[in-house]
């Protein structure tokens, strides 16, 4: 075990795979010679050389589907959006060429997109979104996105090892905040949810940087017992371990730093007001982004995002319910 | 086919600067007559109501997908387009699969999940296109990429029409195959209108001069001379093969059908449409090979008779189960590569050997 940050235990699935895999390369803009925006893929090029560490011109439609084209043909290409938010130039590739492929031919689409997400440094409306939902809502694209170094690690390793398109959403503002052991070498971390925090009072259902702020916001809520579930993946979405914190708590939060209409939330919330009503003592609550752009300046895009102040209230409030 | 060369007397009957002999013209004309009869057949299926949905056919345009395709090797890959049927012929996907594809059917290439000439049969090399277009071409400049990578001798081929080339998704792929020198063939089939619009909408530059500013080769063929397409794209093999780049082969036909059944392309001159129907593929290669001794009407009425079997089994076929709706949307286990398809060129034989 090393100690790791979410960052380099994102490079280091990387370059476990390219290492251990001939099929594996990665392909992005600036992640070659310069290493990648944030840095992921830094000196990779020395080791792996330009053709599985690949700088393509600047075209989000052709990574995706260059490496759909890749992928039907045998190889594992791992793209690299800039941003997250860019991948809405990929988007048909990455909703109708992909996710529609096995379906309709039986043939598989073994890609992994890397998509750094999510708000927190005044990146403003287009380097800070968190467009995970986006493909929720299209059938045959997984989506995980990891909280912790160990996860960012195994789920990378699995979305790689997946025959199917991946999405990997990875919160830029994790990347050198969040530091934990690490196991060494190839794992797998299972597209399921995982109990970052047992409770039996409330329990608070995040994913990706929000499970850092359910878990500071709740550490010490009045006594009360607050579990903290972290999906962990969204397709598929672990509904049995949703429904089993559900059961056992019987009041539930849900914090999205996505903006609040039809996100992985409102999924969740659907979910339980199917199927975990009878075990419900209050309204399912959630806290998410309004449906605004993220603003640019500090005061701005805090007021926005969800802090661990505005979990808290809402903690509070259903647990007087 | 072997009584049809048997009964041929003109020289050698050879094309293409040899790369044809006679059997291979015969089997083009073959894949046209396949091609064409199919969806004579379909259309007319759709009529009775026996076709859901739209119906799209390629009547005109046979030389445009028979003569490319005929010219790849069994490891190349192809992405075709829906009025490229003939492609899928050549690489070997039966007449019977066929018409049950366009009848929704449990036997049809996707087993009806997708309609019409939306399917790639995953044995045969061949990835099924989508409706927006032209999507493939990425996906087939990401197959040359991957050959490149790995230092394989094949290339990748797809077909789009002149509406596409306005999408960004066509310079995109341009460029990047142009950027890494892929061996990829990019086929235009300029039938002359996008659904009803002409190309003076579309572009204001004939896009096979655009390949030049993308660093390749751009070439302008009659797309319906199945001889001459083959050779465009045999050529642009060799190129791709010699690590020289890709190649942009323009094949200017004409769409002779509306863009579906239900359009009656009011919108065409018929001056227009008369004119191109002088210029028909497969009258043109049937009077070829007839003036060699060919003899092409027991051709026509071999395929006549398996396209007549072929509706017989495809309308015998059950329809797919409902309850099997809602599987496969993921694959579980070993994703599967693409197999090989047929690959009729004898030419082949002997690059190989």
């Amino acid at each position: 075990m090393a100690t790791l940050t979410y960052l380099q235990a994102i490079s280091a699935a990387l370059r476990d795979e390219l290492r251990a895999d001939q099929r594996v390369f990665v392909m992005g803009e600036d992640i070659g010679v310069f290493g990648g925006a944030f840095k992921v893929t830094d000196g990779f090029i020395d080791e792996f050389g330009p053709e599985r560490v690949m700088d393509t011109p600047l075209a989000e439609s052709a990574i995706i589907g260059t490496a759909i084209g890749a992928a039907v043909v045998g190889l594992r290409p791992v793209c690299e959006m800039q941003f997250a938010d860019f991948i809405s130039c990929g988007f048909d590739q990455l909703v109708n060429v992909a996710g529609k492929m096995h379906y309709r031919q039986g043939l598989a689409v073994p890609i992994t997109v890397r998509l750094p997400s999510g708000g927190g440094f005044s990146g403003g409306p287009f380097h800070s979104q968190n467009p995970e939902a986006w493909f929720m809502h299209s059938p045959g694209i997984k989506v995980v996105a990891p909280s912790t170094a160990e996860d960012a690690k195994g789920l990378l390793h699995a979305a790689i090892h997946d025959p199917n398109p991946v999405c990997y959403m990875e919160h830029k503002h994790l990347y050198r905040r969040v530091k934990g052991e690490v196991p060494e070498g190839v794992y797998e971390t299972p597209f399921t949810a995982r109990v970052a925090r047992p409770g039996s009072d409330l329990v608070v259902i995040a994913y990706g940087a929000m499970v850092g702020v359910a878990l500071e916001a709740t550490e010490d809520l009045d006594g009360a017992s607050v579990e903290v579930l972290d999906l962990r993946s969204l397709v598929p979405l672990d509904e049995a371990a949703i429904l089993d914190s559900v059961a056992r708590c019987s009041k539930v939060v849900i914090v999205d730093e996505a903006n609040a209409t039809c996100a992985a939330g409102a999924q969740v919330a659907a979910l339980i007001a199917e199927r975990g009503f009878e075990w419900l003592d209050g309204p399912v609550v959630r806290v998410a982004t309004p449906d605004v752009p993220i603003p640019f300046s500090p005061p701005l895009e805090q007021a926005v995002l969800p802090g661990v102040e505005r979990v808290k209230e809402a903690c509070r409030e259903l647990l007087e319910y | 086919m072997a009584t049809h060369i048997a009964e041929a007397t003109a020289g050698t009957g050879t094309a293409a600067g040899g790369h044809l002999k006679l059997e291979d013209r015969i089997w083009l004309l073959r894949a046209m007559l396949l091609m064409r009869g199919l969806e004579e057949r379909a259309m007319s299926l759709y009529r009775q109501g026996r076709v859901p949905g739209s119906f799209y056919d390629g009547y005109g345009q046979e030389a445009v997908s028979a003569g490319p395709a005929f010219a790849m090797a069994a490891q190349d890959r192809l992405c075709v387009l829906h009025r490229d049927l003939a492609a899928h012929i050549v690489r070997g996907v039966t007449p019977a699969r066929v018409l049950a594809q366009y009848l929704g059917r449990a036997t049809g290439v996707t087993g009806g999940r997708d309609g019409n000439v939306h399917f790639g049969d995953r044995n045969l090399g061949c990835v099924g296109m989508i409706s927006m277009l032209p999507d493939m071409m990425l996906v087939a400049t990401g197959m040359a990429m991957a050959f490149k990578l790995r230092g394989e001798r094949r290339c990748a081929i797809t077909w789009f029409g002149d509406g596409s080339t306005s999408r960004g998704d066509f310079h995109e792929a341009m460029n990047w195959a142009g950027v890494q020198k892929l061996p990829v063939i990019f086929v235009l089939e300029n039938n002359q209108y996008a659904y009803s619009t002409p190309l003076e909408k579309q572009f204001a530059v004939d896009p096979v001069e655009r390949a030049a500013a993308y660093g390749f080769v751009g070439v302008t063929v009659d797309g319906n001379d199945v001889e001459a397409t083959f050779e465009a794209a045999r050529t642009a093999r060799e190129r791709a093969l010699s690590g020289d780049g890709p190649t942009l082969i323009e094949a200017v036909t004409m769409r002779m059908h509306g863009h579906a059944a239900h359009d009656d392309m009011k919108y065409v001159p018929k001056d227009q449409v008369e004119e191109w129907r002088k210029r028909d593929p497969i009258d043109r290669q049937a009077a070829r090979l007839g003036e060699l001794g060919v003899d092409v009407d027991a051709l026509r009425a071999e395929v006549h008779e398996e396209i007549d079997a072929a509706a017989a089994e495809a309308l015998a076929a059950p329809m797919p189960d409902p309850a099997g709706a809602v599987d496969g949307v993921f694959c579980v286990g070993e994703a599967k590569p693409l197999g090989d398809g047929q690959a009729p060129w004898s030419g082949f034989r002997e690059d190989e050997a």
